[in-house]
């Protein structure tokens, strides 16, 4: 459990939190000063509401352990800073340097107001631990924030990847772009399956023009997603085979076991027909003098 | 233990199967249906399974064995409805249903079965038997 420690540092910072305060920020814009997207407003914002927590924080005592409920606001408020950091895309020395940067002005005040050396020794490591503690939770939190921006986008990277487009009444078409791993099957064969509940389509085009290479793994895949079309009821097209691909798969010995066509617009064609629709040209201008 | 209904909607049989099977009532069905489709004279047999949230390999043999039985009566079966969870789950675990005709829902289902009789020797969906 955490030790109170006997110490001044609260005293201090009570006693001169504005000069603190100041000296602080002349530091913040000197060190890690307002760059890109933060600004000095936002900056000296934050500082004065961190000193302010700070303050709350330290006047328990218990310096060796942040996980104390004195500490709550002040771990919220890095958390905050940190996240906010981490989605402007700030390196993690720019947020690291928010907090130690208090180190400064810190140790000035204590020179400043300690005269026996002892106690000076004393108190410098007090606040030094702490303020490690402090840039230690703050590079925490803001790697959180980083994982978390990288999961959101990798999520959107999946959804972005995998769309289902509407051709005509009927007919579905899915380009596949980039590789086509276990993961992204399952999105694919969600998003698919759900359009034909939902369109309730009978011909649903997969256009493998943008998958780099076919292999084994990804023709199962396909395979298995042509299954599922076929037992919701849809037959399955695939489209975009390229000259390369055709002979992998000759030389694989894969039995895609699917009508497949060479372009989306031959599969386009088939479709039409299967789901009883034609493509006529217009009629001649001369016919249509009335 | 309650039966499944078997309705005759033109020369057509629909099974609406809304509660889960076990090994009696799927022989009890299959014992029902080929009597119907030989006292019938049906054409083509619909197996509705949009009330079912789990089909495992036990469902997936009888629908087969259904669809197989029906052949031989010269009925065509169409599997109607499946959930997509239902069909993802069935892929996974290989059972594709090679031998049964699918179709989106009842609607579809009649069409297509419409559509097998009438055109009795042509086969409009390429590639499969």
């Amino acid at each position: 459990m955490a030790q109170t420690v006997q110490t001044i540092i609260p005293n201090l910072i009570e006693k001169h939190h504005q000069s603190l305060l100041d000296e602080w920020q002349a530091c913040l814009k000197r060190d890690g000063g307002p760059s890109g997207q933060t600004t000095e407003a936002q900056l000296t914002d934050q500082s004065r509401r961190f000193l302010a927590e700070l303050r709350r924080g330290v006047s328990g005592k218990r310096f060796d352990d942040l996980s104390g409920r004195e500490w709550d606001s002040t771990r919220s408020l890095l958390d905050e800073v940190a996240g906010e950091r981490a989605v402007q895309g700030l390196s993690p020395s720019e947020t690291a340097v928010f907090v130690f940067s208090l180190r400064e002005p810190l140790f000035a005040l204590l020179r400043q107001e300690l005269s026996d050396v002892g106690v000076l020794a004393r108190e410098t490591w007090t606040a030094s631990l702490l303020i490690d503690k402090l840039g230690l939770y703050a590079i925490d939190s803001y790697q959180k924030g980083r994982e978390s921006v990288i999961r959101r986008q990798q999520e959107e990277l999946l959804e972005l990847s995998t769309p289902v487009i509407q051709l005509w009444d009927g007919v579905l078409a899915l380009p596949l772009i980039g590789t086509l791993d276990s993961a992204r099957t399952q999105t694919v064969m969600e998003s698919l399956l759900e359009r034909i509940v939902s369109s309730g389509a009978e011909v649903a085009i997969i256009d493998i023009t943008g998958v780099p290479t076919v292999d084994t793994l990804v023709a199962q895949h396909l395979i298995k997603t042509v299954s599922a079309a076929r037992l919701m009821g849809a037959d399955c097209i695939i489209s975009g085979i390229r000259p390369q691909i055709a002979q992998t798969i000759v030389h694989l010995g894969l039995e895609l076991d699917v009508v497949s066509k060479a372009t989306m617009a031959d599969a386009f064609a088939l479709a039409l027909r299967r789901v009883g629709k034609m493509v006529t040209a217009r009629a001649q201008a001369t016919q249509g003098g009335e | 233990m309650g039966e499944i209904p078997i309705l005759k909607i033109g020369d057509c049989l629909l099974v609406s199967i809304q509660v889960d099977m076990h090994d009696q009532m799927a022989l009890a069905l299959q014992d029902d249906l080929t009597i119907r489709i030989v006292q019938t004279r049906a054409r083509g047999v619909m197996i509705d399974i949009s009330a079912l949230e789990i089909v495992d390999s036990f469902i997936g043999r009888m629908l087969n064995n259904i669809a197989g039985m029906s052949r031989v009566l010269d009925a065509v079966t169409v599997v109607v409805g499946m959930r997509p969870a239902v069909a993802i789950t069935l892929v996974e675990l290989g059972l594709t249903l090679t031998g049964v005709r699918t179709a989106l829902n009842v609607d579809k289902g009649l069409a297509l079965i419409r559509r097998i009789i009438d055109d009795d020797a042509g086969d409009l969906r390429a590639g499969r038997k």
